[in-house]
């Protein structure tokens, strides 16, 4: 077995050294019932050719974003990732070391995690964020808790446009811990709707834009009423790239940002692994869930960086602890990261400029598509259109015929009467010769 | 003097001390500013096209971000040097033993990087439609039935992120379970002092009050004092086997009945598995739900900190409480449930951790049934080595009968001789190795935990072995300020952390202009 060491030989100097005369005494306190006397019934070894072969197969067998003409979005975006995120992501040091628990010998990881941390606090215009979380969607249902130990409430409000899986995330462990959850029913354009359901025991509304209908939307009201009523605003981000673009959720008054990175140094991987964002005011950080990684000086008086605020955490306080997390997405947050130092500022105003301007080139297209109306009215790289017929056939006689056209609100909430409604993302990674090609395609299937 | 015959010399003249650079830099080590010091605020390292001429974002209004943002750029070499030059600063399983007792740091196979980077997998959207995706269902229906097998238990929920999430989808599979039995009154989760962090603050973050269970002299579950805070408020027991202390729960078979026999369920805290995998099924022990670390036991990466995954089995009576989404089989191949009454709700957007899922079953496929089983056999069998080689000069915590893959030592040894656990473990970091897991389990004083893993060698275990010999050596001989100094040899000296935690800086700032005048 290629990654076994251990010859036969090794095995029985050990056992000698060890003074057992076969393995099997080593395995002695299992209750005799309960041992294996063989392996299982499973396959046997295998060489990298034939696991090779057997996984190329599985993975011919998916449609690749790549292949054709591609527009999902709805929380997962495909993005141009440069070619040198993946090689220094894969660099031994990043890739198969843990933890930084011995900060000594764990200073690259470390400084990676302040450069991240500052880059997410700047790109969310928050104080200050930590050193990740698993995705977006726990990252918001984190914010959630988070809020409810902060302002001692017990109710949550979700607004109209934020993702059905985010909301049903939150749901799931928020009613679990005794909390109440409201979420209005989606709609395009009414993230202000939370402001009605806020009452005494609001500990906070969670409000998304750019939403899952692309709408994006000023929270700055929203954020003041939230907080005149001692609530907090939970900003929701799923497109990192908006940050580039549309005003940050601090400057629009966000008390806790959670936000998926994917978009940036990630690929789309079926969903995961993926990278939160998470990002609080300095007031509340020590209500904050995660890892933090902070700056300090070693003996010699060199700048130097450790994992800091661990008393938050649950390796030290157990059941007192903000969140039970442990592992967080260091090596998406560091794909993120290093995305992030090349496209700079610069790029990545462009990149998200270019992005606008292909949704707004594929919403001119679908405009003129006989049959189809545009809902979305502000948005940053993502529309819904409504369809005069059901949107998921449509999506199938598509994909049939070549074209990923998008996600249909039915897949994500099929009770919610929004059967005709079609999500469609254009990124940079959009020729302007696939978005013609939909709109021919759309209006022969509509015909 | 040695010098060839053109005159250059082939050997140092004489021995000289030292001195320190003029730069800061060390050789090869080379000290490395913050991206946002490199200066490149009007830089970029991507070339993208032009924004089209008629690009006007009027649109927006008012929702346009117009202040800076304040994100240095620099240019891909200035990149690829400034993360080589930090990577080069992390310890790695790649360099050399990395023995973090619980964190199974072993070998991560290429292969699997290669695999999950396949456009068929890497490059797909978890919500296209699920014709266009079957290939990637099948893989993750076919780790299922690997992980059902291995375990012996008929269900898994595959979308938790890690081992923590893990334990919370567990926990709540088990409090749906009570609760379609109508049965609410249960308010507790019972765990051993010896747990891992993770087992209480799970409990506790869905609401359960937490009580802990007394330990054995001999490492394991109390029985008597688990009998004794067993009853009708008792929703489960969290325990893990093998233990933290490295040790089989011999009664675990016993516990099950218990805990069973009082209507609680038993979470198993499936950290371990490593040691067992392969020749010993959970399902067989009575475990109604078990976590495993895909990071751990099947090696996916653990890259520094995460992503990791964490699918959780489950037993018959918890299996129609798992969250969605999961694989089913329906008439025109494999489908997604992605709404179901019985299931407890959803642990995250999407359908978990697909690119972990390629890499472990990349590895599963490349063991096989046989090479699973000898890789716990050798997991427990270089545990059990280390232990042997080293209880000759440090105190076993549990020197009685083996250990499983982990060897657990506290710090009796180190009594009187002005050295801790943790002055020891930063003088290992001067000898070339990255310490073990430090004071826990929380039940063992100056606690010191030893996972070797089945993919270090003999050579590297003797190697490892001589080091900690020499080092206890020196603890003995009284060379105290080798330890109480350490480390001297790594890229930073100790770091202190009281000062990180009293006035914390969670972000660089531009400096104030009155230090760049001093400057």
């Amino acid at each position: 077995m290629r990654y076994l060491p251990l010859t036969p030989d090794d095995r029985a100097q050990m056992l000698a050294t060890i003074g057992a005369s076969n393995i099997d005494e080593l395995f002695c306190d299992v209750p005799q019932a309960a041992r294996l006397s063989g392996p299982v019934d499973l396959p046997y070894v295998q060489g990298e050719l034939e696991v090779e072969r057997k996984l190329a197969g599985l993975a011919r067998r998916n449609r690749t974003a790549g292949e054709g003409p591609f527009f999902c979005g709805a929380g997962a975006y495909r993005h141009q990732v440069p070619a040198s995120v993946d090689h220094l992501i894969q660099r031994s040091e990043f890739l198969t070391s843990y933890t930084p628990y011995q900060p000594e010998i764990a200073q690259g990881t470390l400084q990676v995690l302040f450069e991240f941390q500052t880059q997410v606090a700047r790109l969310t215009g928050m104080d200050v964020a930590n050193a990740s979380l698993y995705d977006g969607s726990t990252a918001a249902a984190e914010g959630v808790m988070m809020a409810s130990r902060v302002t001692r409430r017990t109710r949550a409000v979700l607004s109209p446009g934020l993702h059905p899986h985010y909301a049903d995330t939150i749901r799931t462990m928020a009613e679990a811990a005794g909390l109440t959850v409201e979420a209005l029913p989606l709609a395009i354009d009414a993230e202000a709707q939370v402001l009605d359901a806020i009452d005494a025991d609001t500990a906070c509304v969670v409000v998304q834009t750019p939403n899952l209908f692309g709408t994006a939307t000023d929270v700055t009201r929203i954020g003041e009423a939230a907080r005149a009523a001692g609530a907090l605003m939970i900003v929701v981000t799923t497109e990192a790239v908006s940050f580039g673009l549309l005003k940050s959720p601090g400057a629009m008054g966000a008390d806790i940002v959670a936000a998926e990175g994917q978009s940036i140094g990630n690929g789309l991987n079926y969903g995961g692994p993926y990278v939160g964002l998470f990002a609080v005011r300095e007031k509340h950080l020590r209500q904050a869930p995660g890892r933090l990684c902070g700056e300090t000086v070693d003996a010699d008086g060199r700048r130097g960086f450790v994992l800091t605020l661990s008393t938050r955490e649950q390796h030290i306080r157990r059941d007192k602890a903000t969140s039970n997390i442990c592992t967080n997405s260091g090596l998406c947050a560091l794909a993120f990261s290093i995305h992030m130092s090349l496209l700079g500022e610069t790029g990545l105003r462009q990149l998200a400029a270019l992005n606008h301007a292909k949704a707004r080139a594929l919403k001119a297209a679908l405009s003129q598509v006989k049959g189809v109306e545009v809902l979305t009215p502000r948005f940053f790289n993502e529309i819904a259109v409504r369809l005069p017929v059901a949107a998921a056939p449509v999506v199938e006689t598509l994909a049939a015929n070549g074209v990923l056209a998008g996600v249909p609100v039915s897949r994500l909430a099929p009770n919610a009467g929004l059967d005709d409604v079609l999500l469609l993302a254009a990124t940079e990674t959009t020729p302007d010769s696939d978005i013609a090609f939909l709109s021919r395609a759309l209006s022969k299937v509509l015909a | 003097m040695s010098m060839l015959s053109t005159g250059r010399p082939t050997r140092p003249e004489q021995v000289i001390t030292r001195p320190a650079t003029l730069t800061g830099a060390e050789g090869l080590l080379q000290h490395e500013p913050l991206i946002f010091e490199l200066g490149g605020w009007d830089k970029t390292g991507v070339d993208l096209p032009p924004v089209p001429a008629d690009f006007a974002e009027d649109d927006l209004g008012d929702l346009l971000r117009v202040e800076p943002i304040g994100l240095p750029g620099l240019s891909e070499p200035e990149t690829v040097r400034h993360y080589v030059r930090l990577s080069q600063q992390n310890h790695a399983i790649d360099l050399a033993l990395y023995p973090l007792g619980s964190c199974t740091m072993k070998h991560n196979p290429r292969l699997n990087e290669k695999m999950a980077r396949l456009p068929g997998f890497a490059d797909i959207h978890p919500l296209q439609p699920v014709s266009t995706v079957q290939g990637a269902l099948q893989l993750i229906d076919e780790l299922a039935h690997w992980l059902k097998t291995l375990t012996g238990l008929p269900a898994v929920a595959m979308t938790p992120k890690a081992g923590a999430h893990g334990e919370l989808c567990g926990i709540l599979a088990i409090t749906a379970a009570h609760r379609a039995k109508g049965d609410t009154a249960r308010d507790t989760v019972l765990v051993p002092t010896s747990a891992h962090g993770t087992n209480p603050a799970t409990a506790a973050f869905v609401g359960y009050k937490v009580q802990e269970i007394a330990q054995t002299a001999d490492g394991r579950v109390d029985l008597a004092d688990l009998e004794a805070k067993l009853g009708p408020h008792v929703a489960a027991i969290m325990v893990t086997n093998p233990n933290t202390c490295g040790l089989f729960e011999r009664e675990v078979r016993e516990i099950a009945r218990l805990t069973h026999a009082a209507g609680a369920f038993f979470y198993c805290d499936g950290a371990n598995f490593n040691a067992i995998v392969g020749r010993v099924r959970p399902g067989d022990l009575g475990v109604d739900a078990m976590h495993i670390n895909l990071h751990k036991t099947f090696s996916t990466p653990h890259g520094g900190g995460g992503p990791g995954a964490g699918p959780v089995v489950l037993s018959a009576a918890l299996a129609p409480f798992a969250p969605v989404p999961y694989v089913t089989h329906g008439p025109d191949g494999f489908d997604l449930c992605e709404a179901d009454a019985q299931a407890f709700g959803r642990m995250c957007a999407f359908n978990g951790q697909m690119g972990m899922f390629v890499r472990a079953y990349a590895y599963m496929l490349s063991h096989g049934a046989d090479g699973l089983r000898q890789a716990a056999e050798d997991a427990v069998l270089n545990a059990n080595y280390i232990k042997a080689r080293l209880s000759k000069v440090m105190s076993p915590a549990f020197p009685d009968g083996p250990c499983m893959h982990e060897a657990l030592f506290d710090d009796h040894w180190l009594e009187d001789t002005g050295v801790t656990t943790l002055d020891f473990a930063k003088a290992m970091i001067d000898e070339g190795f990255h310490p073990m897991t430090m004071y826990f389990p929380l039940v063992v004083h100056g606690a010191m935990l030893i996972e070797p893993t089945e993919t270090e060698s003999k050579a590297e275990l003797d190697r490892f072995c001589d080091m900690v010999e020499a080092l206890a050596g020196a603890v003995r001989a009284g060379d105290v300020d080798r330890f109480k100094g350490a480390p001297f040899h790594a890229p930073r000296r100790r770091l202190d952390e009281t000062q990180a935690a009293r006035k914390p800086r969670l972000k660089w700032t531009e400096p104030a202009p009155q230090a760049i005048a001093a400057e």
